[in-house]
Protein backbone atom coordinates (compact mmCIF):
# COMPACT_ATOMS: atom_id res chain seq x y z
CA UNK A 1 0.00 0.00 0.00
CA UNK A 2 0.92 3.62 -1.00
CA UNK A 3 2.50 5.10 2.14
CA UNK A 4 0.83 8.54 3.45
CA UNK A 5 3.62 10.68 2.28
CA UNK A 6 3.83 9.04 -1.48
CA UNK A 7 -0.33 9.71 -1.51
CA UNK A 8 0.22 13.56 -0.14
CA UNK A 9 2.97 14.48 -2.79
CA UNK A 10 0.89 12.94 -5.75
CA UNK A 11 -2.69 14.61 -4.34
CA UNK A 12 -0.06 17.66 -4.65
CA UNK A 13 1.03 17.21 -7.81
CA UNK A 14 -2.47 16.45 -9.65
CA UNK A 15 -3.62 19.77 -7.91
CA UNK A 16 -1.29 21.24 -9.69
CA UNK A 17 -2.03 19.87 -12.88
CA UNK A 18 -5.46 21.02 -12.26
CA UNK A 19 -4.43 24.34 -11.80
CA UNK A 20 -2.82 24.46 -15.13
CA UNK A 21 -5.23 23.07 -17.40
CA UNK A 22 -7.73 25.07 -15.69
CA UNK A 23 -5.73 28.10 -16.79
CA UNK A 24 -5.09 26.41 -20.37
CA UNK A 25 -9.12 26.22 -20.19
CA UNK A 26 -9.68 29.89 -19.66
CA UNK A 27 -6.80 31.06 -22.29
CA UNK A 28 -7.97 28.88 -25.04
CA UNK A 29 -11.48 30.10 -24.59
CA UNK A 30 -10.29 33.85 -24.70
CA UNK A 31 -8.28 33.40 -28.03
CA UNK A 32 -11.51 31.34 -29.00
CA UNK A 33 -13.85 34.35 -29.11
CA UNK A 34 -10.53 36.02 -30.86
CA UNK A 35 -10.30 33.88 -33.44
CA UNK A 36 -13.93 33.26 -33.75
CA UNK A 37 -14.20 36.87 -34.38
CA UNK A 38 -11.75 37.29 -36.77
CA UNK A 39 -13.08 34.22 -38.88
CA UNK A 40 -16.35 36.42 -39.04
CA UNK A 41 -14.69 39.35 -39.76
CA UNK A 42 -13.36 37.72 -43.01
CA UNK A 43 -16.66 36.07 -44.15
CA UNK A 44 -17.98 39.15 -46.42
CA UNK A 45 -14.65 39.27 -48.29
CA UNK A 46 -14.88 35.31 -48.83
CA UNK A 47 -18.60 35.55 -49.39
CA UNK A 48 -18.37 38.36 -52.44
CA UNK A 49 -15.42 36.72 -53.97
CA UNK A 50 -16.80 33.69 -54.22
CA UNK A 51 -20.42 35.26 -55.43
CA UNK A 52 -18.21 37.02 -58.37
CA UNK A 53 -16.02 34.18 -59.42
CA UNK A 54 -19.38 31.98 -59.06
CA UNK A 55 -20.61 34.19 -61.17
CA UNK A 56 -18.00 34.74 -63.92
CA UNK A 57 -16.19 30.88 -63.69
CA UNK A 58 -20.13 29.77 -64.97
CA UNK A 59 -19.67 31.23 -68.09
CA UNK A 60 -15.81 30.89 -68.25
CA UNK A 61 -15.39 27.40 -67.24
CA UNK A 62 -16.14 26.06 -70.85
CA UNK A 63 -14.25 28.26 -72.78
CA UNK A 64 -10.72 27.30 -73.84
CA UNK A 65 -9.19 30.46 -73.19
CA UNK A 66 -10.31 29.92 -69.30
CA UNK A 67 -7.15 30.25 -67.15
CA UNK A 68 -5.73 27.17 -66.37
CA UNK A 69 -5.83 27.91 -62.51
CA UNK A 70 -9.70 27.69 -63.37
CA UNK A 71 -9.87 24.92 -65.71
CA UNK A 72 -7.30 22.26 -64.40
CA UNK A 73 -4.34 21.15 -66.27
CA UNK A 74 -6.73 18.44 -67.75
CA UNK A 75 -4.93 15.59 -65.80
CA UNK A 76 -5.17 14.64 -62.64
CA UNK A 77 -1.76 12.85 -61.73
CA UNK A 78 0.24 14.84 -59.67
CA UNK A 79 -1.50 16.11 -56.47
CA UNK A 80 -0.71 18.55 -54.04
CA UNK A 81 -1.78 18.21 -50.36
CA UNK A 82 -1.86 21.00 -48.21
CA UNK A 83 -2.15 20.42 -44.29
CA UNK A 84 -2.81 23.07 -42.28
CA UNK A 85 -2.44 21.92 -38.24
CA UNK A 86 -1.45 23.74 -35.41
CA UNK A 87 1.94 24.69 -33.84
CA UNK A 88 1.18 23.54 -30.67
CA UNK A 89 -0.31 20.27 -28.66
CA UNK A 90 -2.82 20.01 -26.30
CA UNK A 91 -5.59 20.16 -28.23
CA UNK A 92 -7.09 17.30 -27.87
CA UNK A 93 -7.47 15.06 -31.52
CA UNK A 94 -7.22 18.20 -33.00
CA UNK A 95 -4.27 17.29 -34.92
CA UNK A 96 -4.77 13.73 -35.28
CA UNK A 97 -7.96 13.80 -36.86
CA UNK A 98 -6.64 16.30 -39.69
CA UNK A 99 -3.44 13.87 -40.05
CA UNK A 100 -5.49 10.96 -40.13
CA UNK A 101 -7.74 12.38 -43.34
CA UNK A 102 -4.76 13.75 -45.07
CA UNK A 103 -3.11 10.69 -44.55
CA UNK A 104 -5.98 8.27 -45.56
CA UNK A 105 -6.18 10.87 -48.43
CA UNK A 106 -2.78 10.42 -49.37
CA UNK A 107 -3.02 6.75 -49.38
CA UNK A 108 -5.95 6.43 -51.60
CA UNK A 109 -4.60 8.05 -54.08
CA UNK A 110 -1.16 6.47 -53.96
CA UNK A 111 -2.86 3.33 -54.27
CA UNK A 112 -4.73 4.78 -57.50
CA UNK A 113 -1.49 5.46 -59.21
CA UNK A 114 -1.25 9.37 -58.54
CA UNK A 115 1.99 11.12 -57.34
CA UNK A 116 1.33 13.37 -54.15
CA UNK A 117 3.18 16.06 -52.80
CA UNK A 118 2.84 17.49 -49.44
CA UNK A 119 3.09 20.83 -48.09
CA UNK A 120 2.57 21.60 -44.23
CA UNK A 121 1.85 24.14 -42.01
CA UNK A 122 2.10 24.05 -38.52
CA UNK A 123 4.76 21.79 -37.26
CA UNK A 124 2.07 19.18 -35.21
CA UNK A 125 0.79 17.89 -38.38
CA UNK A 126 4.21 17.43 -40.13
CA UNK A 127 5.80 15.79 -36.95
CA UNK A 128 3.13 13.14 -37.20
CA UNK A 129 3.15 12.51 -40.80
CA UNK A 130 6.81 12.71 -41.09
CA UNK A 131 7.02 9.16 -40.31
CA UNK A 132 4.85 7.76 -43.48
CA UNK A 133 5.46 10.61 -45.94
CA UNK A 134 8.86 12.51 -44.96
CA UNK A 135 10.25 11.61 -48.93
CA UNK A 136 6.71 13.66 -50.52
CA UNK A 137 6.64 16.48 -48.23
CA UNK A 138 8.35 19.32 -50.53
CA UNK A 139 7.88 21.96 -47.96
CA UNK A 140 6.67 23.32 -44.59
CA UNK A 141 5.31 26.28 -43.36
CA UNK A 142 6.24 27.62 -39.79
CA UNK A 143 3.69 29.29 -38.38
CA UNK A 144 4.91 29.63 -34.52
CA UNK A 145 6.16 33.05 -34.75
CA UNK A 146 2.59 34.21 -35.81
CA UNK A 147 0.77 35.47 -32.98
CA UNK A 148 -2.38 36.92 -34.94
CA UNK A 149 -3.03 35.13 -38.13
CA UNK A 150 -3.17 37.94 -41.26
CA UNK A 151 -4.30 37.79 -44.57
CA UNK A 152 -0.35 38.50 -45.88
CA UNK A 153 0.59 34.92 -44.18
CA UNK A 154 -2.20 32.70 -46.04
CA UNK A 155 -1.37 34.88 -49.04
CA UNK A 156 2.57 33.72 -49.27
CA UNK A 157 1.22 30.17 -48.80
CA UNK A 158 -0.90 31.00 -51.86
CA UNK A 159 1.56 32.53 -53.77
CA UNK A 160 3.80 29.62 -53.35
CA UNK A 161 1.35 26.61 -54.68
CA UNK A 162 0.54 29.17 -57.72
CA UNK A 163 4.15 29.43 -58.60
CA UNK A 164 4.27 25.36 -57.97
CA UNK A 165 1.32 25.30 -60.55
CA UNK A 166 2.68 27.55 -62.88
CA UNK A 167 5.96 25.31 -62.87
CA UNK A 168 3.76 22.27 -63.52
CA UNK A 169 4.67 20.58 -60.35
CA UNK A 170 1.17 19.69 -59.62
CA UNK A 171 -2.20 18.87 -61.58
CA UNK A 172 -4.49 19.31 -58.31
CA UNK A 173 -4.29 21.30 -54.61
CA UNK A 174 -6.46 20.79 -51.83
CA UNK A 175 -5.99 21.46 -48.58
CA UNK A 176 -6.60 19.95 -45.54
CA UNK A 177 -7.79 21.78 -41.93
CA UNK A 178 -10.59 21.45 -39.48
CA UNK A 179 -13.90 23.14 -39.99
CA UNK A 180 -15.53 24.85 -36.63
CA UNK A 181 -18.67 23.92 -36.19
CA UNK A 182 -18.70 24.27 -32.67
CA UNK A 183 -16.57 24.52 -29.34
CA UNK A 184 -17.29 20.31 -28.83
CA UNK A 185 -16.99 19.49 -32.83
CA UNK A 186 -14.15 20.18 -35.11
CA UNK A 187 -14.73 18.18 -38.28
CA UNK A 188 -11.38 17.48 -40.35
CA UNK A 189 -12.27 18.56 -43.82
CA UNK A 190 -10.53 18.72 -47.48
CA UNK A 191 -10.87 22.01 -49.86
CA UNK A 192 -10.17 21.38 -53.11
CA UNK A 193 -8.00 25.04 -54.22
CA UNK A 194 -6.84 24.34 -57.44
CA UNK A 195 -8.41 23.37 -59.90
CA UNK A 196 -10.87 26.41 -58.24
CA UNK A 197 -14.06 25.07 -57.51
CA UNK A 198 -16.82 27.65 -56.67
CA UNK A 199 -20.26 27.07 -55.15
CA UNK A 200 -22.37 27.98 -58.19
CA UNK A 201 -24.89 30.86 -56.59
CA UNK A 202 -28.14 29.00 -56.12
CA UNK A 203 -30.00 31.30 -58.49
CA UNK A 204 -28.39 32.40 -61.15
CA UNK A 205 -28.32 36.26 -60.79
CA UNK A 206 -29.94 37.73 -63.95
CA UNK A 207 -27.71 41.08 -63.83
CA UNK A 208 -25.41 41.11 -66.76
CA UNK A 209 -22.33 42.86 -65.62
CA UNK A 210 -19.97 45.07 -67.60
CA UNK A 211 -16.42 43.87 -67.63
CA UNK A 212 -13.19 45.71 -67.48
CA UNK A 213 -11.07 44.44 -68.45
CA UNK A 214 -12.38 41.43 -70.01
CA UNK A 215 -13.81 38.42 -67.99
CA UNK A 216 -10.31 36.40 -68.78
CA UNK A 217 -8.45 39.07 -67.98
CA UNK A 218 -10.19 39.36 -64.34
CA UNK A 219 -10.17 36.06 -63.68
CA UNK A 220 -6.67 35.69 -64.34
CA UNK A 221 -6.29 38.36 -61.76
CA UNK A 222 -9.03 36.79 -59.65
CA UNK A 223 -8.33 33.56 -59.02
CA UNK A 224 -4.65 33.93 -56.86
CA UNK A 225 -6.70 35.88 -54.96
CA UNK A 226 -9.44 33.80 -54.45
CA UNK A 227 -6.80 31.03 -53.59
CA UNK A 228 -5.38 32.81 -51.21
CA UNK A 229 -9.00 33.89 -49.92
CA UNK A 230 -9.29 30.04 -49.19
CA UNK A 231 -6.32 29.33 -47.72
CA UNK A 232 -6.75 32.15 -45.50
CA UNK A 233 -10.57 31.13 -44.58
CA UNK A 234 -9.10 27.52 -43.76
CA UNK A 235 -6.56 28.55 -42.05
CA UNK A 236 -8.72 31.23 -39.82
CA UNK A 237 -11.13 28.10 -38.86
CA UNK A 238 -8.49 25.94 -38.37
CA UNK A 239 -7.51 28.38 -36.13
CA UNK A 240 -11.03 28.69 -33.94
CA UNK A 241 -10.95 24.78 -34.31
CA UNK A 242 -8.00 24.54 -32.18
CA UNK A 243 -8.55 26.78 -29.66
CA UNK A 244 -11.97 24.80 -29.73
CA UNK A 245 -10.70 21.56 -29.32
CA UNK A 246 -7.74 22.84 -26.60
CA UNK A 247 -10.72 24.18 -24.79
CA UNK A 248 -12.60 21.22 -24.28
CA UNK A 249 -9.63 18.74 -24.25
CA UNK A 250 -8.46 20.88 -21.08
CA UNK A 251 -12.02 21.15 -19.49
CA UNK A 252 -11.72 17.29 -19.42
CA UNK A 253 -8.43 17.31 -18.20
CA UNK A 254 -9.33 19.59 -15.09
CA UNK A 255 -12.70 17.60 -14.46
CA UNK A 256 -10.31 13.91 -14.38
CA UNK A 257 -7.89 15.37 -12.46
CA UNK A 258 -10.58 16.76 -9.85
CA UNK A 259 -11.90 13.03 -10.02
CA UNK A 260 -8.45 12.37 -9.45
CA UNK A 261 -8.20 14.29 -6.48
CA UNK A 262 -11.25 12.88 -4.41
CA UNK A 263 -9.93 9.48 -5.12
CA UNK A 264 -6.80 10.07 -3.64
CA UNK A 265 -8.19 11.79 -0.76
CA UNK A 266 -9.92 9.20 -0.14
CA UNK A 267 -6.96 6.69 -0.55
CA UNK A 268 -5.39 8.83 2.13
CA UNK A 269 -7.97 9.39 4.10
CA UNK A 270 -7.86 5.12 4.78
CA UNK A 271 -4.36 4.99 4.62
CA UNK A 272 -4.28 7.43 7.93
CA UNK A 273 -7.62 6.12 9.37
CA UNK A 274 -5.18 2.48 8.91
CA UNK A 275 -2.02 3.83 10.27
CA UNK A 276 -4.11 5.22 13.49
CA UNK A 277 -6.11 1.66 14.04
CA UNK A 278 -2.98 -0.03 13.56
CA UNK A 279 -1.51 2.07 15.95
CA UNK A 280 -4.05 1.56 18.72
CA UNK A 281 -4.01 -2.21 18.36
CA UNK A 282 -1.04 -2.45 19.06
CA UNK A 283 -1.40 -0.12 22.13
CA UNK A 284 -3.91 -1.85 23.50
CA UNK A 285 -2.20 -5.22 22.91
CA UNK A 286 0.63 -4.26 24.58
CA UNK A 287 -1.15 -3.03 27.67
CA UNK A 288 -3.26 -6.36 27.68
CA UNK A 289 -0.15 -8.07 27.15
CA UNK A 290 0.96 -7.14 30.72
CA UNK B 1 -35.82 58.54 -56.11
CA UNK B 2 -32.24 56.88 -54.28
CA UNK B 3 -29.88 59.49 -54.53
CA UNK B 4 -27.37 57.60 -52.38
CA UNK B 5 -26.18 54.14 -52.65
CA UNK B 6 -24.97 51.13 -50.33
CA UNK B 7 -20.91 51.27 -50.40
CA UNK B 8 -19.22 48.51 -48.69
CA UNK B 9 -15.24 48.09 -48.20
CA UNK B 10 -13.82 45.25 -47.25
CA UNK B 11 -10.54 43.47 -47.10
CA UNK B 12 -9.76 39.95 -46.04
CA UNK B 13 -9.78 40.35 -42.71
CA UNK B 14 -12.22 42.67 -41.74
CA UNK B 15 -14.68 45.16 -43.10
CA UNK B 16 -13.51 48.71 -43.76
CA UNK B 17 -16.38 50.96 -44.31
CA UNK B 18 -19.90 50.02 -44.83
CA UNK B 19 -22.23 53.32 -45.24
CA UNK B 20 -24.62 55.06 -47.18
CA UNK B 21 -22.45 56.94 -50.33
CA UNK B 22 -23.56 59.78 -52.74
CA UNK B 23 -20.83 58.79 -54.89
CA UNK B 24 -17.51 56.55 -55.11
CA UNK B 25 -14.25 56.88 -57.59
CA UNK B 26 -13.04 54.30 -58.13
CA UNK B 27 -9.39 53.48 -59.14
CA UNK B 28 -10.30 50.88 -61.99
CA UNK B 29 -7.61 48.74 -64.23
CA UNK B 30 -8.37 50.26 -67.25
CA UNK B 31 -8.95 54.18 -65.19
CA UNK B 32 -10.33 55.47 -62.81
CA UNK B 33 -14.16 55.96 -62.81
CA UNK B 34 -16.65 57.38 -60.71
CA UNK B 35 -20.31 55.09 -59.62
CA UNK B 36 -23.19 57.08 -58.83
CA UNK B 37 -26.47 55.71 -58.18
CA UNK B 38 -27.96 53.65 -60.59
CA UNK B 39 -24.99 52.57 -62.33
CA UNK B 40 -24.80 50.06 -65.23
CA UNK B 41 -23.77 46.86 -63.10
CA UNK B 42 -20.14 46.68 -64.22
CA UNK B 43 -17.02 44.66 -62.66
CA UNK B 44 -13.67 45.78 -62.47
CA UNK B 45 -10.31 44.61 -60.96
CA UNK B 46 -8.25 47.70 -58.69
CA UNK B 47 -5.11 49.09 -59.48
CA UNK B 48 -2.96 50.89 -56.44
CA UNK B 49 -4.26 54.02 -55.93
CA UNK B 50 -7.43 55.33 -53.84
CA UNK B 51 -10.96 54.99 -53.19
CA UNK B 52 -12.90 57.90 -52.41
CA UNK B 53 -16.17 57.97 -50.99
CA UNK B 54 -18.59 61.03 -50.97
CA UNK B 55 -21.43 60.63 -48.17
CA UNK B 56 -23.36 63.47 -46.95
CA UNK B 57 -21.04 65.74 -48.30
CA UNK B 58 -17.74 64.68 -46.65
CA UNK B 59 -15.25 63.11 -48.66
CA UNK B 60 -13.20 59.78 -47.62
CA UNK B 61 -10.24 58.54 -49.27
CA UNK B 62 -8.81 55.04 -48.69
CA UNK B 63 -5.70 53.39 -50.60
CA UNK B 64 -6.51 50.34 -51.96
CA UNK B 65 -3.39 48.28 -53.33
CA UNK B 66 -5.41 45.99 -55.36
CA UNK B 67 -8.88 43.94 -56.14
CA UNK B 68 -12.20 44.23 -57.35
CA UNK B 69 -14.70 46.31 -57.25
CA UNK B 70 -18.19 45.15 -58.30
CA UNK B 71 -21.00 48.03 -59.35
CA UNK B 72 -24.83 47.29 -59.51
CA UNK B 73 -27.62 49.92 -59.28
CA UNK B 74 -27.77 49.19 -55.64
CA UNK B 75 -24.41 50.02 -54.34
CA UNK B 76 -20.92 49.33 -54.91
CA UNK B 77 -18.58 46.79 -52.98
CA UNK B 78 -15.32 46.89 -53.01
CA UNK B 79 -13.15 43.97 -52.57
CA UNK B 80 -9.71 44.97 -51.71
CA UNK B 81 -6.64 42.82 -50.93
CA UNK B 82 -5.11 45.74 -48.55
CA UNK B 83 -6.84 48.38 -47.52
CA UNK B 84 -6.04 51.89 -45.19
CA UNK B 85 -7.81 54.72 -44.57
CA UNK B 86 -5.59 57.80 -45.65
CA UNK B 87 -4.81 59.12 -42.65
CA UNK B 88 -2.85 56.18 -41.73
CA UNK B 89 -1.38 55.48 -45.32
CA UNK B 90 2.54 57.29 -44.41
CA UNK B 91 5.64 57.02 -46.98
CA UNK B 92 6.74 53.82 -44.88
CA UNK B 93 3.95 52.06 -45.38
CA UNK B 94 4.10 52.81 -49.57
CA UNK B 95 7.41 52.11 -50.16
CA UNK B 96 6.84 48.91 -48.01
CA UNK B 97 3.81 48.07 -50.78
CA UNK B 98 6.23 49.22 -53.70
CA UNK B 99 9.05 46.97 -52.30
CA UNK B 100 6.49 43.89 -52.38
CA UNK B 101 5.65 44.73 -55.44
CA UNK B 102 8.97 44.90 -56.72
CA UNK B 103 9.22 41.45 -55.01
CA UNK B 104 6.58 39.73 -56.28
CA UNK B 105 7.40 40.85 -59.65
CA UNK B 106 11.03 38.41 -59.52
CA UNK B 107 8.92 34.93 -59.83
CA UNK B 108 6.06 35.95 -61.86
CA UNK B 109 6.05 34.45 -65.09
CA UNK B 110 6.18 36.03 -68.24
CA UNK B 111 2.54 35.74 -69.19
CA UNK B 112 2.18 38.00 -66.15
CA UNK B 113 4.75 40.66 -66.63
CA UNK B 114 3.34 43.07 -68.19
CA UNK B 115 0.81 43.46 -65.19
CA UNK B 116 3.59 43.02 -62.63
CA UNK B 117 5.49 45.71 -64.20
CA UNK B 118 2.22 48.18 -64.07
CA UNK B 119 1.49 47.63 -60.58
CA UNK B 120 5.23 48.42 -59.67
CA UNK B 121 4.88 51.57 -61.60
CA UNK B 122 0.92 52.28 -59.67
CA UNK B 123 2.92 52.24 -56.59
CA UNK B 124 5.77 54.30 -57.68
CA UNK B 125 3.35 56.96 -58.62
CA UNK B 126 1.51 56.78 -55.17
CA UNK B 127 4.64 57.03 -53.20
CA UNK B 128 5.89 59.94 -55.42
CA UNK B 129 2.50 61.76 -55.06
CA UNK B 130 2.54 61.01 -51.42
CA UNK B 131 4.98 63.98 -50.94
CA UNK B 132 3.27 66.32 -52.65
Amino acid sequence: MANLKDLKTRIATVKNTRKITKAMQMVAAAKLRRAQESAEDARPYAAQMNAVLGNLAQGAAESESAPLLLRGTGKDDVHLLVVATSERGLCGGFNASIAKLARAHANELTAAGKTVKMITVGKKGRDQLKRDFSDIMIDHVDHSEVKRLAYSDAADIGKDVIKRFDSAEFDVATIFYSRFESVVTQIPAALQLIPANFDTPEETSSTVYDFEPDENEILDDLLPRAVSTQIFTALLENGASEQGARMSAMDNATRNAGEMIDKLTIEFNRSRQAAITNELIEIISGAEAL
Amino acid sequence: MADTMQFDLVSPERMLASMQAESVSIPGAEGDMVAMPNHAPAVTTLRPGYVSVVAGGETTDYLVTGGLAEISAEGVSVLAENALPKGEVTKEVLEEFHRTAEEDAKDVSDHHSAAAARRIADHHDLLLRHGS
